[in-house]
């Protein structure tokens, strides 16, 4: 009975559900359309630049021929663009600084936020909710004035300084900003919520039995830790790191307004490259490199989110 | 046990001061009388003052805010529609595509998004004269593209908990698709849509290097604003500026705290 129930009830389905997949899939087209033009055609278009001769390509930048006319010996050829990033040695500098700035932090978030999400989803959970909404509220005060806000309390002659000062524990003026020291704390502090909220997820599902029944067979706090509690929150962990790594190694406000001229960050460089030496080919080849940097990275977030809904669903 | 959750909560209480150290400094420095930032000169609200008289602030803020109100709402009619259709449509051509285009803008670094979409915009304009010149319009677009990403993310999720069958039944009852859709499908969705839009908003609001790339002459948001002026260092009408905006932000996401804990309790 229940089975021809259930079995006319499917074959129902399909039919009606074709208007409604149909209807979808006409509705579709607009954000589908709207992501091919706005999002994918733009990387199509910057990976022409960065490899276009620039005669083909320039005609586009009409208005900017005026200092288009000294990139013209430089650009002759069209893979000169790259070959102009690889014999220059300080880009490949400034890329594997950013991505060690950006690893560094990535660390720094892990070591600080891994505590603090299981301290969250340890709490019985009413206060769980207020803790959390102390970490996301931050994310929701702009970002800008965030890191703006840091200047103030690094300065020379900052918060922090005049507390240290006050203190005695210093009498000259520590060099906390316009330095890499600045930048990672703007990093972690900025990326400490992206870290925080996907490790609480995976440690609040997290079966409190299993650490008891560890624990009770004898293993000590740290196994338990290492073999229980850390294993199982392991796609916390790599979903955390992800949405820190990746932005970082790109980031631009954090670098520009609290690192020093000596601090190398692509995202920095990009710009500068663009607005300042108005070299828009190299500026496209850039950011061809710095993409093809975060390819694998970007795949990986790409697995993890796409399990991590399946997983919900 | 005991041990272990004392240095816990010293962790705990230590990362907590880290976010919050700067946000409560900026709100007590916005107070502060003496122009040099560091120093405490006495209780003032000059720079408020002096903040309600800037007509620069004020018409970019405006700017900021129309951007954000368009962006905002296009961006969660469609990021509802492409989070519908992945959690709806099961297997389709090109789905992979798109779970990879609304993927990637969550952690795509904003300045390649920003340089990528400017070189659109000046090849469209070059084939279609459109757009003409870049301004509003151009900087909402761009909004719009990485905002919805984070709509469908949102959305998708709380359709994954959700069950079809008022949707089935409604079908079976005879409903159009489209009514159907706007009768019983958005108002389930619904607080992940307004969740979405205030994302959105609020993304928006506060982009600064997307801007700064596909803006054109004349229009300044108030992020490319008051970037310029901190790229030199603290300026105290900023803090006035962001303590206004703290307040504002804060009481608005603990209203809608309280308001969806009540509404579970009930």
């Amino acid at each position: 009975m229940s089975w021809t129930f259930g079995k006319r009830g499917e074959a129902r389905g399909e039919t009606r559900g074709d208007g409604r997949r149909q209807w979808l899939r006409a509705a579709l087209a607009v954000p589908y359309g709207w992501l091919l033009l706005f999002f994918l055609a733009p990387f199509a278009i910057i990976l022409k630049i960065s490899v276009a001769d620039p005669l083909v390509a320039l005609p586009p930048f009409t208005p900017l021929l005026d200092w288009a006319a000294q990139g013209w010996e430089r650009i002759h050829v069209t893979l000169d663009n790259y070959l102009f990033l690889f014999q220059d040695r300080y880009y490949a500098v400034i890329y594997l600084s950013s991505i060690k700035l950006a690893a560094v932090s990535t660390l720094l978030c892990l070591l600080l936020g891994y505590p603090m999400a299981y301290f969250i989803a340890r709490r019985p959970p009413r206060w769980r909710n207020l803790l959390l909404l102390g970490i996301i509220l931050p994310f929701w005060i702009s970002f800008l004035l965030r890191v703006y806000a840091w200047i103030g309390l690094l300065n020379t002659h900052g918060v922090i300084n005049n507390f240290l000062q006050w203190l005695g524990l210093t009498d000259q003026p520590l060099p906390l900003i316009y330095n890499d020291f600045a930048v990672y704390v703007g990093l972690v502090y900025s990326y400490l919520p992206f870290m925080i909220l996907p490790l609480y997820a995976s440690l609040e599902k997290q079966d409190l039995d299993l650490q008891d029944a560890a624990a009770d067979l004898g293993a000590r706090r740290w196994q338990v830790f290492l073999d229980v509690t850390l294993p199982l929150s392991l796609p916390g962990v790599i979903a955390g790191s992800l949405l820190v790594f990746i932005p970082a190694t790109g980031e631009f406000i954090i670098p520009a307004l609290l690192g020093g001229s000596d601090t190398l960050m692509i995202g920095r460089a990009l710009w500068d490259e663009f607005f300042i030496n108005r070299d828009w080919p190299v500026a496209s080849a850039v950011s061809v490199i710095l993409v093809l940097i975060l390819v694998v990275p970007l795949m990986w977030f790409q697995k993890i989110q796409a399990r991590r809904e399946e997983g919900v669903l | 046990m005991k041990r272990r959750s004392t240095s816990l909560l010293t962790v705990a209480a230590f990362g907590y001061a880290f976010l919050y150290l700067p946000i409560v400094s900026v709100v007590i420095y916005s107070f502060n009388d003496s122009r040099l930032v560091t120093l405490w000169g006495g209780f003032s609200l000059r720079w408020y003052r002096s903040l309600l008289e800037d007509e620069q602030i004020l018409s970019s803020a405006l700017l900021s805010l129309q951007i954000a109100l368009i962006s905002a709402t296009v961006a969660t009619a469609l990021g509802t529609l492409a989070g519908l259709a992945l959690n709806r449509l099961g297997r389709f051509r090109g789905r992979t595509l798109l779970t990879g285009m609304i993927t990637a803008p969550l952690v795509m670094p904003e300045i390649i998004t920003g340089i990528s979409l400017l070189f659109l915009f000046i090849s469209l304009a070059e084939w279609l004269g459109w757009p003409a010149a870049r301004g509003a319009t151009t900087i909402a677009i761009a909004h719009i593209t990485f905002s919805m990403a984070y709509v469908a993310v949102v959305v998708r999720s709380r359709l994954a908990g959700m069950d079809e069958s008022l949707e089935e039944a409604a079908m079976d009852l005879g409903g159009r698709p489209l009514r159907v859709f706007f009768d019983i499908t958005v108002p389930s969705i619904a607080p992940a849509m307004v969740s979405g839009w205030l994302l959105a908003f609020t993304l928006s609001l506060d982009d600064v290097v997307i801007a700064s790339f596909v803006s054109g002459p004349g229009a300044t948001t108030l992020p490319m604003l008051i970037f310029s002026k901190v790229r030199l260092g603290v300026t105290p009408d900023i803090n006035a500026l962001a303590t206004v905006i703290i307040l504002i932000v804060s009481v608005g996401v603990i209203a809608a705290a309280l308001l969806t804990r009540n509404r579970a309790e009930q």
